[in-house]
């Protein structure tokens, strides 16, 4: 199997703290893969490294082969990433439909003086956007929210929506920051439906995330990062028997 | 079809209220009614940029002055001297010039107003191009402080050079010949076909900037409004899109600065003044900020209301007064205030 997404001696410090401490790990074609760690592990900076939002120190990250340092976000997105972030940033002003409208911003082409002239193919378009966006919210049965201001629906329903605008762009590679975080128990089986969903769309999934059984249940493979480093990387299974991994998460008394 | 429902309202309304006035006699008003449209079609450009894409320029009366003060200078300097310069002699020919006689009978050569047009709206965007890129990095106060600058540095350079008339301005200003039969002038016959073209340009552009704000890029310049961040990691290339919302914005303001200049027949430096341009985000404001029809029937009343004289010599301090009351009470806009909102749900009506 072909690696979709390669990180190499990746690096990444805030003034002394070493952030992300040269991690490399690959994720393959149609596989989800998973990254733990305790609070403060590194995980969120490692996702921004990948999305372009943070620039690199050193290090590598390729993406279907091709570097990603350089590039700015909306490029990196544009080449088939999309990512979801922890504390939801849905468009405020704008409708649940409108933000999963914005989705398909990088899979669709009219500019300024189509825009203005309203061109037949620029109103085709337009349709085209919104019935595949219409189409998604009724994927997450959320369709009856379209109308609804986005940033006043429920945290579940954010959620959902903002699952919908990363769907929307088609992505090759799906960027997942704890999307189960603030969700209870029956939200948390919904997401890791959801998510299973995703993959039998051909969309690799990478995710962040704490909730411990959601990941074990849909990972094919897991990285545990620990204060910026990886410790480990391997099934769900030999993760749970990892004795190191084992006192990250228990021995140290962190929020596991 | 729906989004241009509201045109056709107005078009009745704009035809109306040069009927009544013929009617009654009363068609000096349409020279105020003729003027604001110039100064609502700066203001909806704004409403583009700051109510939209959520960017402010308090330097859009440097725009404004900028194509005003160049169609200005250039249908009225006299090139005459120069008429045997290589230059001057090909852009003769090709007819970018025109031949014509001053009042004391002596050769005038100057820029024809169409090209003068294009050249003024060109450098506009240009210079718009040049500034946005590094100032548009800016957010809030600190792009509102940048914009400021250069409003503030248009107004300096207008007032201190002799080309542009320095505190006199620019005036004996050509009339803007559009078509055979119809220009843009202030002349006493012409009030009624200069009412026309001016909300004439005032509907082509609001039909063109309601299109846009209904197209993929009006819905990428909200998100860009609502989380910079976001809108960059969804594949919007924030930094271009605000660059292009910077220049259409300037270029429209360029434009109407042209078309006022030619009407009034001149330009002084208070057009590039800096209470001008925050009085055009006063009026934003008052619209709603994301409200084109807000700016737009907003621009009208009071730049007519002002026209009219009457502010009396309290002009400037009302805008400054309506801008902190609408920012102290009805930040979301006057037509959005409570009273609206309600009356607008008792029609049954959404947007």
């Amino acid at each position: 199997m072909t690696p979709i997404l390669e990180v190499k001696n990746l690096n990444r410090r805030f003034g002394g703290l070493k952030a992300v401490s040269d991690v490399s790990f690959a994720v393959t074609e149609n596989q989800i893969k998973a990254v733990i760690g305790p609070n403060g592990a590194g995980k969120t900076t490692l996702f921004n490294l990948i999305s372009g939002a943070l620039p690199v120190d050193s290090g590598q990250v390729l993406f279907q082969g091709k570097p990603l340092q350089g590039r700015q976000p909306w490029q990196i997105a544009t080449a088939g990433i999309a990512r979801t972030y922890q504390n939801i940033k849905l468009f405020p002003g704008m409708t649940a439909l409108e933000n999963v409208m914005i989705g398909r911003h990088s899979r669709t082409r009219s500019g300024f003086i189509a825009g203005m002239l309203n061109l037949p193919r620029t109103w085709k378009e337009e349709r085209d956007i919104r019935e595949e966006s219409m189409a998604l919210l009724e994927l997450l049965e959320i369709a009856e929210l379209a109308d609804s201001e986005a940033i006043s629906l429920a945290f579940g329903q954010q959620r959902a929506v903002e699952f919908a605008r990363a769907l929307a762009a088609e992505p090759n590679l799906l960027l997942l920051d704890e999307p189960a975080a603030g969700l209870n128990m029956q939200e948390t089986a919904e997401v890791a439906r959801l998510i299973s969903k995703i993959r039998e769309r051909k969309i690799t999934v990478l995710l962040v995330e704490h909730d411990m059984s959601l990941v074990m249940d849909i990972s094919d493979e897991i990285v545990v990062l620990s204060f910026g480093q990886k410790i480990a990387e391997d099934v769900p299974t030999a993760i749970q028997q990892n004795p190191e991994v084992i006192k990250i998460y228990l021995g140290d008394g962190d929020d596991a | 079809m729906k989004r241009y429902l509201p045109l056709f309202v107005l078009l009745a309304l704009v035809v109306l209220v040069q009927l009544v006035t013929s009617w009654t006699h009363t068609t000096y008003y349409l020279t105020q009614l003729t003027m604001s449209a110039y100064y609502s079609l700066v203001i909806i450009g704004l409403c583009l940029l700051m109510g939209y894409a959520g960017q402010i320029s308090l330097g859009h009366a440097g725009f404004f002055a900028i194509g005003g003060y160049l169609s200005a200078t250039l249908t009225t300097h006299n090139l005459v001297t120069y008429q045997d310069h290589t230059l001057i002699v090909l852009l003769k020919k090709s007819g970018c010039l025109v031949a014509g006689q001053d009042l004391y009978g002596g050769q005038l050569l100057v820029v024809q107003p169409w090209v003068a047009c294009l050249v003024a709206v060109g450098v506009t965007v240009l210079i718009a191009f040049l500034i946005g890129g590094p100032v548009l990095k800016l957010k809030g106060h600190y792009l509102a402080m940048a914009t400021l600058g250069f409003g503030t540095i248009v107004y300096r350079v207008v007032l201190a050079n002799r080309l542009f008339g320095e505190a006199d301005g620019i005036s004996s200003v050509p009339p803007f010949p559009l078509l055979p039969g119809v220009a843009v002038s202030g002349g006493f016959g012409a009030r009624v076909s200069n009412y026309y073209i001016a909300w004439g340009l005032v509907l082509i552009f609001m039909i063109l900037l309601i299109n846009l704000i209904n197209s993929r890029v009006g819905r990428a310049l909200r998100a860009i409004h609502g989380s910079e961040e976001a809108a960059n990691a969804m594949g919007v290339n924030t930094a271009g899109y605000k660059l292009k919302i910077f220049m259409l914005s300037a270029g429209v303001a360029a434009l109407a600065g042209v078309f006022l200049t030619h009407y009034n027949g001149g330009i002084g430096p208070s057009e590039a003044g800096v209470m001008k341009s925050v009085r055009y985000v006063a009026i934003v404001a008052v619209g709603g900020m994301a409200s084109i029809w807000g700016a737009l029937s907003m621009g009208v009343v009071l730049n007519f209301l002002s026209l009219r004289g009457v502010f009396g010599s309290y002009d400037d301090a009302v805008f400054g007064v309506i801008l902190i009351v609408i920012m102290l009470f009805a930040p979301e806009g006057l037509l959005r205030l409570k009273l609206f909102t309600r009356l607008k749900k008792l029609r049954g009506g959404g947007q």
